[in-house]
Parts: C-alpha cells; structure tokens; sequence
C-alpha cells in the first residue's frame, strides 16, 4: 500500500471515529440523553462521514489497487497530485464543517471555499486516476 | 473471502434492500394512506443505507483485502471483528425499531432503545478503527 493510500486510509479512519462519535451524540439526545446543538454537529456528522470516511476511503483505496503499468510505460500518476488532492480533500473538510458552524456573514464564504477546495480535490484526483481505469497486465 | 466478511457483504446487501423498501414506504405513505409511523422512517432509511449498506460492505471487504498483521494471525483476532459486526447490526435493529415508534409515541422505553442503539454503533465503529488501524501498512 503507497504511502499517500496509507495517509488517506488513516485519515478516514479518524473520520469514521468522529463522525460516528457525532452521530451517537445525536441520537442518544434523541433519546432524551442530554441535549446538543444540533445545528452544529448534524452537518459536522454528514461532512466528517460522506467526504471524510467514504469519499476518502474510497480514494485511498483506488489509489491503492487500480492498475498502475500498462504494456507502455507507468500510469501510476505523480504522488505529488495525489498528496495536493489528498490535502486539499481535507482542507475542504475543515473549511466546510467550520462554515457550517460559523457566524453568519461568514457561514456562506467558508462553505464555499471548502466545497471549492473538495471539487479541486476531485478534480485532481480524478486526472491522476483517469488512465489507471484499464485492464490489468494479466488480462491483456 | 473470510466467513466474516461474508456475513457482512450479504447483511450489507440485506440492508440496501431494506433501505429502498423504507424509502419506498416514506414516498407512498401519503399517497396510499399509510399509517402515521411510516412517514418516520425517512432518517431510518438514510442510516440503513450508509452505515447498514455502505459503512459495512466497506467493513467487509477491508478486513478480507487490507495487508495482512502476521502470517499467523493474518486478520488479527477474530473475536473483536466478530464483536463489532454483532454491535453494528444490533445498533441498526435498535434504531430500525425505535426511531419510528419514537417519534409517534415517545416514551423512556424508546428513548432508552434509541441510547442503547447509539451506544452499540458508536462501540462497533471505535472497535473497527483499532482492530484496522494496524493493517494500514505497506504490505
């Protein structure tokens, strides 16, 4: 397993903990233990597990496993671009969950730049992969 | 495929049917007259869905294809993995259950199913994270 798949597996995992510690909150307030600010950790709750553990995850994983030679030359793509996916990913997990936390005149700018920096995550991530979706060496 | 991750690939997929006959179910409450409860289930299906679907076929197939801890115990013990898909899918039964009668008709008794649920998810997910954690390695 690469060492940017290592980094961003670890990451979700910190993600899924968060984010299911978020929703047991949540639903043990549901059931009359203690009250939250459920405006706060419901959209933490969503953004820690849909991008930061799934997503995330997901990536790492591709990353991992996708088919890296063709018969050519190497498709495993520059890490470089993966690291700058893998950062700004989580840039924008942060910049998103504090905007849905914050004041609101600033509430509306810092979700957009953190959805701003998650779609250039994909984006990136999404190129460097692109010539990775091919038969194995084995099935040519 | 180790029998564990059997368990959870094909409860994984039990769940996605479920999670569509839930969603199914919310959408037609009105139009068919359902009963009140069932206009309830749409945080249900949502949960059924990630965590019952996505969260445990992701469970599943990382503990069959992540690097192996040893040549001895290549998955590590098995009774933590064991336990946390038991807690997982105790959590989910508790929930399918308790949050729609809850909120129709709250009482101590669903507030504490919907406790206990949190608590054996939130337990499954922690329990997950430190029995992987070891296998995000080279190789």
């Amino acid at each position: 397993m690469p060492a940017p798949s290592r980094w961003a597996i670890r990451a979700a995992l910190v993600y899924l903990l968060l984010g299911f510690t978020a929703g047991a909150v949540l639903l043990a307030a549901k059931g009359g233990l203690g009250s939250v600010p459920w405006r706060v950790l419901h959209p933490l709750h969503i953004e820690w597990l849909l991008v930061g553990w799934t997503a995330q995850l997901t990536m790492g994983v591709a990353y991992w496993i996708f088919p890296r030679v063709s018969l050519r030359r190497d498709v495993s793509g520059s890490p470089r671009m993966v690291w700058l996916a893998f950062a700004m990913l989580n840039v924008g997990i942060w910049l998103a969950g504090i905007g849905a936390i914050a004041p609101r005149p600033l509430e509306g700018t810092v979700t957009l730049l953190g959805r701003l920096c998650e779609v250039s995550a994909a984006v990136v991530f999404a190129r460097v992969m692109w010539p990775r979706v091919r038969p194995g060496l084995a099935q040519m | 495929m180790p029998p564990l991750t059997r368990w959870y690939v094909r409860l994984s997929f039990t769940y996605l049917v479920l999670a569509l006959v839930a969603s199914t179910a919310g959408a037609a409450q009105q139009p068919l007259g359902l009963p009140g409860w069932v206009a309830a289930l749409g945080p249900v299906a949502v949960h059924l869905f990630v965590v019952g679907w996505i969260t445990q076929m992701i469970f599943g197939v990382a503990y069959w294809m992540f690097p192996r801890r040893s040549a001895a115990m290549p998955r590590g013990d098995p009774a933590p993995a064991v336990a946390t898909l038991a807690l997982l899918n105790a959590g989910l039964l508790l929930r399918i259950v308790a949050e729609p009668w809850h909120a129709t008709r709250p009482s101590s008794l669903t507030g504490g199913m919907l406790v206990a649920s949190a608590m054996a998810q939130w337990l499954a997910g922690v329990w997950w994270v430190v029995m992987m954690w070891p296998r995000v390695k080279e190789r």
